[in-house]
């Protein structure tokens, strides 16, 4: 079991936890591959996913992993819910706490949305994505992909490319890294680096030629440019010369090294088409490791039902 | 004690009809009543030149009732109110109004502070004139930073025809760019947008450059970074007309006690860096910053109860300000109470164009006495604004104002606010 309540930032979890939730999510992923994909482990425990930003593919997989663990899963989305009357977060958390959940998965445009929740409502929180901060359980299934394709983390030189100040992906994954004794090196121009990398681990380089060669897994940022104050290149097509991964950059790559996205994906800008279907990519065992790895989550932080349930 | 007066020792005040009638040694006056204030520091009425009373227009926040009476509990006698109020007080008629409610339903002096340009909207100047002939003494577009070097100088050198100041909130916009705390490590670490001490630095720099162009009075508000108080050292060796002033919570807070996404933590400027906090302190210890003012910005619980990037910026400071100070200041021996004198009585009342207040015979008895030996717990119990956003809720401190006299009149009495 985990010895935090929550997983709200990397710093809720320590190495062996990390490994505990990569195992359990190994023995788990092979539920995925039956016919009747569920298990009964979290019978009777409520898992809210309480969404407030718009989200597809990790709404989804939280949902899925929750109705495979036979949790009764309720989407709280923000454009069905109060929030639209304006009532505040913590009013909306006090609401559902007093309905008795046992966990809420939060996504939020805000950073420190989990911590406000946590204050108030009295059960597990997972954070799926607050603001520019953190997004825990998409770093732990980018380790677990990693971990599937090339046999360890110990090591690795992973390159995060690209919109790392605006990415709670990256903020998520270099102290994931670190934790795990790779190391992250965040690649990409200065307009789009966080104002003091040191803090997060991390290296930093703006020459994408200059680092490929070194890496094992070349990570993708979307560069989201909603979040950018001003336009931070000159245009897609000079950020795609720069910094886009293309057939030319991959074999500049060693043979080994892998090509990674968290999506959803600009293709001609971060990534081209070629890259992104190449048996290289491994973009979509990324989202099939998701599920794994929230149920993984899930059970460890719910305790299970009873002991031997992951089996 | 008063540097301004010459006094220092253990002296009798005597007050008749509001007025100081004399200071000195066993003073006796038959029928007077006695107050003992043994063990007690008697300075004359501390100023603060920056506070938001938020009335007309947000009385839920605060009003100038009970704005005058949290000043008056935390030992000030005058407050210098700034104009973004709703609306703005940017027209002689609000100035007016500011003052007679004051007369109505405030207990310590207020003196307003007008816009600077019409609706602080940095687009054309207010009317400056109508107003300090209504009673503005010095003019502000605080909470925002006049974003056109073009719109400071224009009202720089209109404001010298009125020997008022301009008080500048400093802060280039294009770089603050949303920001909610200080750019660095604390943005890195909690996924916060950050400002760069450079938002403020270079307005720092273009408006000591405009005060030098126009000859206009220039006092910088809630100055934050080492390095705007080494451009105020700098201009003020060169003899610029430049003052000024830091809040307690940029003397004796940093980014480092922003561990949880508390918002009472969220100010404009933000928290900066541990050697930031170092550098106000040793600028006002050297003279460098000539006003601790408290930048009393009240907000209701349910606007402060937000996600962090959506909350208010600002903390309730009049109650606090004169114990942080005694706590980390004066007990510790880094200054005395002439310091203290200066910095919170005499500075801000020059700055502000204030009356000068001493302990002297002949001067209005506004009198603060410190009882620096007195625990204060700060406890949402503690305040007596309306507000209870206050950056150091929970803290233990040092010193209080026991006893206040505002124009002879008590106003509060062991601690508490008696009127």
């Amino acid at each position: 079991m985990l010895s935090n309540r929550h997983i709200m930032t990397m710093d809720d979890l320590i190495a062996d936890e990390v490994t505990l939730i990569l195992d359990t999510a190994e023995s788990l992923a092979e539920v995925n591959q039956r016919r009747i994909k569920k298990v009964p482990t979290l019978r009777g425990r409520t898992i809210v996913n309480l969404f407030f930003e718009p989200s597809t593919r990790t709404r989804t997989s939280f949902e899925i992993a929750a109705k495979r663990l036979s949790a009764d899963g309720i989407n709280f989305t923000a454009s069905a819910s109060a929030t639209a009357k304006g009532e505040t977060l913590r009013d909306t958390a006090r609401t559902l706490a007093a309905m008795s959940c046992d966990l809420v998965v939060v996504r939020h445009k805000y950073a420190g949305a989990p911590q406000m929740l946590a204050e108030v409502m009295d059960c597990s929180v997972i954070n799926g994505g607050d603001g520019i901060h953190q997004h825990p359980t998409q770093a732990l299934l980018d380790l677990y992909t990693m971990r599937q394709s090339l046999g360890r983390l110990e090591g690795l030189r992973v390159g995060i490319v690209g919109d790392v100040c605006h990415s709670r992906v990256a903020g998520s994954l270099v102290p994931a890294l670190r934790m795990m004794g790779a190391t992250p090196v965040i690649i990409g121009p200065p307009t789009l680096m966080p104002a003091r990398p040191d803090v997060l681990g991390a290296e930093v380089c703006y020459d994408l030629d200059e680092a490929l060669p070194t890496l094992d897994v070349a990570y993708l940022l979307r560069v989201q440019f909603e979040r950018a104050a001003r336009m931070p290149f000159p245009s897609n097509r000079e950020y795609a010369m720069l910094y886009g991964m293309n057939a030319d950059r991959l074999a500049a790559m060693p043979s080994h090294a892998i090509v990674m996205h968290p999506g959803p994906m600009n293709r001609g800008v971060e990534i081209s088409a070629d890259v992104a279907d190449s048996p290289r990519s491994v973009i979509l065992g990324q989202v099939e490791s998701g599920v794994a790895v929230r149920m993984a989550a899930m059970y460890l932080l719910l305790g299970g039902a009873e002991s031997g349930a992951a089996a | 004690m008063d540097p301004a007066a010459g006094v220092d020792g253990v002296l009798d005040v005597l007050v008749e009809d509001g007025v100081i009638a004399g200071v000195g040694e066993d003073l006796e006056v038959p029928g007077a009543e006695v107050v003992d204030c043994a063990e007690k520091v008697l300075l004359p009425g501390l100023a603060d030149i920056h506070v938001h009373l938020r009335e007309p227009g947000q009385e839920y926040k605060e009003t100038i009732a009970s704005g005058t009476r949290a000043a008056a509990h935390g030992g000030f006698t005058a407050v210098a109110c700034m104009p973004n109020t709703s609306p703005v007080c940017d027209r002689g008629s609000t100035v007016r109004f500011v003052i007679e409610r004051a007369e109505e339903t405030g207990v310590v002096r207020v003196y307003p502070i007008g816009a600077v340009t019409a609706g602080q909207a940095g687009e054309q100047l207010a009317e400056i004139g109508d107003m300090v002939a209504e009673g503005a003494v010095a003019f502000s577009d605080d909470g925002h930073g006049i974003q056109s070097a073009g719109m400071t100088r224009v009202a720089m050198d209109y404001l010298k025809r009125f020997d008022v100041p301009l008080i500048a909130h400093c802060e280039d916009e294009s770089l603050a760019a949303g920001g909610v705390v200080n750019e660095g490590a604390v943005s890195t670490r909690m996924g916060l947008p950050g400002i760069p001490a450079e938002a403020e630095e270079t307005m720092v720099a273009r408006d000591i450059a405009l005060a030098e162009l126009t000859g206009c009075r220039l006092h910088l508000a809630h100055l934050s970074t080492a390095d705007s108080l080494e451009l105020v050292r700098r201009a003020k060796a060169r003899g610029v007309a430049v003052t000024c002033e830091v809040t307690p919570h940029h003397l004796f807070l940093d980014e480092d006690s922003l561990v949880t996404y508390d918002t009472n933590l969220k100010m404009n400027p933000p928290l900066r860096t541990p050697a930031d906090r170092e550098a106000m302190v040793e600028g006002l210890l050297d003279g460098t910053v000539d006003c601790v003012a408290t930048d009393h910005a009240p907000h209701a619980v349910h606007e402060k109860e937000l996600e962090f990037e959506l909350a208010p910026n600002g903390t309730t400071g009049l109650e606090t300000a004169l114990s942080l100070v005694n706590t980390h200041l004066v007990a510790t021996g880094k200054l005395d109470w002439v310091g203290v004198c200066c910095v919170m009585c005499h500075n801000p009342r020059a700055v502000a164009n204030l009356p000068e207040m001493r302990l002297e015979a002949g001067f209005p008895a506004d009198i603060t006495v410190v009882d620096p030996e007195a625990r204060v717990d700060v406890t949402p119990g503690w305040f007596v604004s309306r507000s209870r956003n206050s950056a150091f809720s929970g803290a233990s401190l040092l010193g209080r104002a026991s006893d206040v006299l505002v124009g002879g009149s008590w106003v509060v009495r062991k601690g508490k606010v008696v009127v």
